[in-house]
């Protein structure tokens, strides 16, 4: 299939001798959802982390629209159009919402209204709150307001790190309602998530990540319905 | 967008009724002399205190080399500017007299026929800003290493390099250029109040300009979230290092005109006392507010060389202080009188907030509505 956007090959990444992820393979078609789902420590934010380049590795290649992108800094992968929705929301709490959406869109050197007109069509809330400190937001909406934070910087591949982290569950579910949203927008979505069950909904393609590597791969609505899927991570109990 | 522009107008005409108040002051006879020394060294400092608050109040990088770029700023300044004729007596003790000349200069301001005056505020000019680069020149180089550092390790290697420069510059074998721990005196200085009043005036406009940019808007996602900036595609390595660069800047041209205010120059006031003195000033301020940072250094600047003097002197507020407390006095009741503020005011005069004219405003509207509700 050439109409991958990201083909991670044979990923390695080690802590200090402790490796994270061991040898892992991921395909992410283009306009796709695709999602990792995993327990604690399966190496899934190590993965995200290392494609937008927070985290070096010398072994495995990362291909972004057929070029390498591993090793290369930070700045370099963003200006290509990777962008991440960092876990726990990280947005800048002591800037206005306006300010944290320009931050965004910093590498972008044309006009950037029309973005924040789009993003506050897309969350009403932020539009009310454009002065406000970010710091002073709800959970919800700061989660909102990193998700507006990164589109702003138009990415081809938006990626977040557990969305869902922390929130009530209303609104997990406007948070998955807008990732459809953005989809339809013909931005292909890498999604992290504990949430197996919300993630697995949502995912063209999910895979199941296990202390470093990929046991188990499918279609988002099969591995639903998969018996080792629903004891792992969807609460239904062992006969 | 309209509300800053009223608070932009407000601040223009703030700067420059002050400006007014100042030619007017310092041409009336007779008037405190005092208040032209706290007007003159409270723009210094400000000046530095808003370049530090650049750094560690903006960028989240906290420094504490300041007093060694302004020794930096002031000993560049100085070498460049002492005429050549004053040279052989400022450099008496070293035995091969100065290796400096500004012959280059005497000679290009007779060949365009400049006037003395035009010429000897070129020199000044030109003076300030080679201190100012100077600065900038060793804090890239010293930024190189040590911007990888965080929070303490970084404040610690920062302020290790600036006693290193002190000593440095104290050093016999560099007597020539510095006059090593000798006396350096005899190079042009201001007279009135005006003069550093203008240039920390628009230093600190450009550094104010700096902050509203987007460089600006980047340097506090760095000091808010250094992931977070780093996944939105800012490069943490450059901008920090812009960011010191610009605040070494600056602090090399307050140096400079801290040794025009002093007259003379030696590297021993340089010390890390210094530093603390604009680090107070900065926290007092606070940490994050330009124009509290200048509040806060007119205010320290008056208390330690004016309001509190009359406690060594005898006269204290119109009161006869007792003789047991002359003599160092003065120095206990500042620190207790900083100790209350770091303690009781933690956030400083102004907090992360700007002198904003509609802001104020805003505060009597609420009060009127809340007037009739009642």
């Amino acid at each position: 299939m050439s109409n991958n956007i990201l083909e991670i090959n044979n990923l390695s990444v080690s802590y200090g001798g402790i490796k994270a992820v061991k040898g892992v393979t991921i395909e992410v078609p283009e306009g796709s959802i695709v999602t990792l789902i995993g327990a604690n420590g399966a190496g899934k934010s190590t993965i995200l982390r290392t494609i937008c380049g927070l985290e070096k590795t010398k072994t495995g290649s990362i291909k972004f629209l057929g070029e390498e992108i591993l090793g290369k800094p930070a700045n370099y992968i963003v200006a290509k159009g990777i962008t991440l929705v960092p876990e726990g929301r990280c947005i800048f709490p002591n800037l206005t919402v306006l300010e944290n959406l320009k931050i965004g869109a910093y590498l972008r050197k044309d006009s950037i209204e029309d973005d924040i007109n789009y993003v506050f069509s897309l969350f009403p809330r932020l539009r009310e709150r454009e002065w406000q400190l970010a710091g002073t937001l709800s959970g919800g909406e700061q989660q909102m307001l990193a998700v507006g934070r990164a589109l702003m910087a138009k990415p081809k591949l938006l990626m977040m790190d557990e969305p869902s982290l922390g929130l009530a569950p209303l609104i997990v579910k406007d948070i998955f309602s807008i990732i459809k949203t953005i989809n339809d927008r013909s931005i292909t979505v890498l999604l992290i998530e504990q949430n197996a069950n919300m993630a697995l909904q949502v995912a063209d393609i999910a895979y199941v990540l296990e202390t470093g590597s990929v046991t188990m791969t499918g279609k988002g609505r099969e591995l639903l319905e998969d018996e080792r899927i629903k004891e792992a991570y969807l609460g239904k109990k062992k006969q | 967008m309209k509300k800053s522009r009223t608070d932009m107008i407000f601040n223009l005409s703030l700067v420059a009724l002050i400006f007014a108040a100042v030619i007017i002051v310092e041409n009336i006879p007779g008037v405190n002399p005092m208040l032209s020394t706290v007007l003159k060294k409270g723009s210094i400092y400000a000046l530095v205190a808003v370049s530090m608050n650049l750094l560690n109040g903006f960028t989240g990088l906290f420094s504490l080399g300041q007093a060694g770029f302004m020794l930096l700023g002031a000993y560049t300044y100085a070498v460049i500017t002492i005429p050549d004729s004053a040279r052989e007596k400022v450099y008496m003790y070293v035995k091969e007299g100065s290796a400096v000349s500004r012959a280059w200069f005497d000679n290009i301001s007779n060949a365009l026929h400049m006037s003395e005056d035009v010429s000897k505020l070129l020199i000044m000019i030109i003076g300030m800003l080679a201190g100012g680069l100077i600065a900038a020149f060793f804090s890239w180089l010293i930024g190189l290493p040590v911007l990888k550092l965080k929070r303490d390790y970084l404040a610690i290697a920062t302020l290790g390099f600036a006693e290193i420069i002190r000593a440095i510059f104290q050093w016999d074998k560099l007597g020539p250029v510095t006059n090593g721990s000798n006396v350096l005196r005899n190079f042009p200085t201001f007279k009135t109040a005006v003069f550093p009043l203008t240039v920390s005036a628009l230093c600190i406009l450009f550094i104010v300009l700096l902050i509203n940019s987007t460089y600006g808007r980047a340097f506090k996602a760095i000091r808010d979230d250094e992931i977070a900036a780093e996944a939105m595609g800012i490069n943490l390595a450059h901008h920090k290092r812009l960011a010191f660069v610009i605040s070494s800047f600056f602090a090399g041209i307050g140096g400079a005109l801290l040794a025009m205010f002093q007259n003379t120059l030696q590297a021993t006031p340089f010390k890390s006392a210094m530093t603390y003195e604009i680090l107070l000033i900065v926290v007092i301020g606070g940490i994050g507010s330009i124009s509290g940072s200048i509040i806060a250094s007119f205010l320290y600047i008056s208390a330690s060389e004016w309001w509190l003097r009359g406690l060594d002197s005898g006269k204290f507020l119109f009161i006869e202080s007792p003789a047991v407390l002359r003599g160092g006095f003065r120095m206990v009741v500042f620190s207790v009188i900083i100790m209350i503020i770091v303690l009781f005011f933690r956030k400083g005069i102004m907090g992360e907030k700007e002198i904003s004219v509609t802001r104020f405003l805003k505060l009597f509207k609420k009060k009127d509505e809340k007037n009739k509700e009642i």
